[in-house]
């Protein structure tokens, strides 16, 4: 952010504000936590605790930089983004994760794979989902049956590498 | 013995066909995460954590090495070809190498980027192997405070000191050093930020950090910009040989390259970007044809090249001698040093020689393996770029979230990779570094815990922290470089620093 900017943007910067209240918390989180440490230090006079509170004093002090440049500069500007490809994403995500145990890696990851193709523009689950559970299933096989990687399995892997 | 005579033993752990093996492994995995833009050598070394788990120990740190060195070699493939950097460090060989390809010039832009790669590699290792016993004399020498000195050097420069905005790399850098404090603290055994949460208490995994913030953050960053149109790939045309008047003008800019970028690596001053782009400069101003640079003039593309493979092995020299990560790469290989119980730092030399002079011969090994996969075989690497995108990355997140996975198969972990995810899309949007919250996470537990050795030592006396001259020169120089890049930021010439931003390498 150079002295130039000032010209064009004179409106105050939400997302500034928006950050240095995330970062407020964050470091309240840290000092509070730090702070119901019981420990006195030791030798070296700081304990368990004191880093934290440090830490903590530092995100305050740069949550209070942000709101100071927050207010004399415009905010970052950048070109509109597609919300629909990053709910798709973590939508996939979100699947992987609840279905994981339920129906083993193949399936959950096939579902990801499937919903990030369409994040990218390849909508057709029909051919996507057979795909990703195919490619999922090859992983399974090398991770978790050659390099013994432990993957959660599910009826699928069951019925294909037996248990 | 002579640092000849570990070299030799070195290459006797090197020629062993199951490392051969591994080193081969990791550079071909390390030139396709080159190659493929949106995935580097941090995030692949990454994922690869929690699979090398039961593998090999030594193997394991070859491959890694091995990947480092050859996503240097791929990126470059991508720039020229595709005008998008395949790795950070490759940006700037896309200025000078793109307008070849675009004249038909691609080949030989090819070729000086992955001889000038080799060049450099070979060198700066054999820097490295004659390099690295010295420094080890110097840090047994070393005590607390003056690791702890070059830790807050290493985080100044991770953080603030390139980049657009000195408050953003510190921003980033202290949410690392928060999430660094999360689990049971080394020192007293006292949990910290778990809330009563058991996968909390082992902290936050790296693989996991990495893994969000750099695939799921990129990933969720390039589908937010819409349907982009798949970027054309230049064709190689003709033959890849240069031409007499290609070497004649290449050879100098590889040995200033490699002469720029292994300091640069070596010390904590940020990785292989910054000593791209700052070769790119020498190369303009020493040209004898500066009218060239913007149009293909090969000098452009042959000194960066050089120089991002020799800060690769630099940045190897801090990582083997002091444990001392200055890239995010380097921080994700510490912690795979650490997954072996491996220390890296004078004491490996003594008690794990075959293993650092190993790690030293594979390098040099890979370099050769490195050249005759770019080469000869650069064609088979083009046709990864035409992946269409939507499989490249829906095979990316799957690998991805493959690493989480493998580590630990509870939701929380699997929760926790979302929400770096997107906290890494934010952080890209809104111009954050992701390098700084990385190098936080696995650095910060080591300072801490110099610092109060330090203060232990002492009996709580702050002064010791400045108490040698060689710590009390560390932080001044940590301190100069805090304070002089807003200062010139705020002259105006902020343009510069911005452009070396260090990303991921």
């Amino acid at each position: 952010m150079n002295g130039s900017d000032i010209a064009f943007e004179r409106r105050p910067d939400g997302a500034a504000f928006i950050i240095a209240a995330l970062l407020a918390g964050l470091g309240s989180l840290l000092i509070w936590q730090g702070m119901i440490i019981p420990d006195k230090g030791g030798y070296a006079g700081i304990g368990s605790g004191d880093v934290p509170v440090f830490i903590g004093g530092c995100l305050w002090l740069l949550a209070l930089t942000h709101v100071w440049k927050g207010l004399r500069h415009g905010g970052t500007r950048f070109p509109r983004q597609q919300p629909v490809p990053v709910l798709f994403i973590i939508g996939g995500l979100a699947l992987q994760m609840i279905l994981l145990h339920p129906l083993g890696f193949s399936i959950a990851s096939g579902l990801l794979f499937a919903c990030t193709a369409a994040a990218f523009g390849r909508r057709n689950f029909a051919l996507s989902l057979p795909v990703g559970i195919g490619f999922a299933l090859a992983i399974y096989g090398v991770f978790d049956q050659l390099l013994k990687l432990n993957l959660p399995a599910g009826f699928l892997e069951t019925l294909i590498f037996g248990s | 013995m002579s640092t000849f005579d570990f070299l030799m033993q070195g290459f006797a752990t090197a020629l062993d066909p199951m490392i051969l093996l591994y080193a081969l492994i990791g550079v071909t995995l390390g030139t396709a995460v080159g190659v493929l833009p949106g995935i580097g050598p941090a995030l692949t070394v990454a994922l690869l954590l929690p699979v090398t788990y039961g593998l090999d120990p030594a193997g394991s740190l070859i491959m890694f090495a091995g990947i480092y060195y050859g996503g240097m070699y791929g990126g470059s493939t991508t720039s020229i070809l595709l005008n998008t950097p395949g790795e950070s460090a490759s940006i700037v060989t896309a200025l000078e190498g793109n307008k070849m390809a675009r004249a038909g010039r691609g080949g030989p832009a090819l070729a000086t980027a992955a001889i000038g790669s080799f060049v450099a590699g070979l060198l700066a290792t054999l820097a490295l192997a004659f390099l690295a016993p010295h420094i080890v004399k110097l840090a047994l020498v070393f005590g607390p405070r003056e690791y702890f000195a070059l830790m807050v050097l290493a985080f100044v420069t991770v953080s603030a000191a390139f980049g657009e905005s000195t408050m953003k790399g510190l921003t980033s850098l202290f949410v690392g050093l928060a999430l660094a404090i999360v689990g049971i603290d080394g020192l007293t055994g006292q949990a910290r930020l778990s809330f009563g949460v058991p996968q909390l208490l082992d902290g936050i995994e790296v693989t996991t950090l990495a893994v969000a913030m750099f695939a799921l953050g990129e990933a969720l960053f390039v589908a937010a910009q819409g349907p982009a149109m798949q970027e054309k790939v230049h064709a190689i045309k003709g033959s890849v040989a240069m031409t007499r008047a290609d070497w004649s003008r290449s050879w100098k800019p590889w040995l200033r390259g490699t002469a720029i970028g292994f300091p640069i690596g070596a010390m904590p001053a940020g990785g292989a970007d910054i000593a791209s782009f700052l070769s790119y400069g020498t190369e303009k101003r020493c040209a004898k044809h500066p009218e060239e640079f913007g149009h293909g003039a090969i000098e452009g593309v042959a000194g960066p090249e050089a120089a991002n493979n020799a800060a690769a092995a630099g940045t190897l020299v801090p990582l083997l001698t002091l444990g001392l990560p200055t890239t995010a790469t380097a921080a994700i290989m510490l912690a795979g040093f650490q997954q072996f119980g491996l220390q890296p730092g004078p004491l490996l030399f003594a008690t794990s020689p075959q293993l650092v002079w190993g790690l030293i011969a594979s390098l040099l090994i890979a370099n050769i393996m490195l050249l005759v996969l770019n080469l000869p075989l650069i064609r088979f690497w083009v046709k990864l770029l035409t992946i269409p995108r939507p499989w490249l990355y829906a095979g990316i997140l799957l690998f991805a979230t493959l690493g989480t996975i493998g580590l630990n198969p509870s939701p929380v972990e699997l929760f926790m990779l979302m929400l770096f995810g997107v906290l890494g899309y934010l952080m890209r949007l809104y111009g954050y570094p992701i390098a700084p919250v990385i190098v936080g996470l696995i650095l910060g537990p080591m300072a801490e815990q110099q610092l109060r050795r330090a203060l232990s030592i002492a009996q709580g006396d702050w002064t010791t922290l400045v108490s040698t001259p060689l710590a009390a020169a560390l932080f001044g120089v940590a301190l100069l470089a805090l304070v002089v890049p807003p200062l010139l930021r705020w002259r105006g010439k902020g343009a510069v620093l911005a452009q070396i931003a260090g990303d991921e390498d």
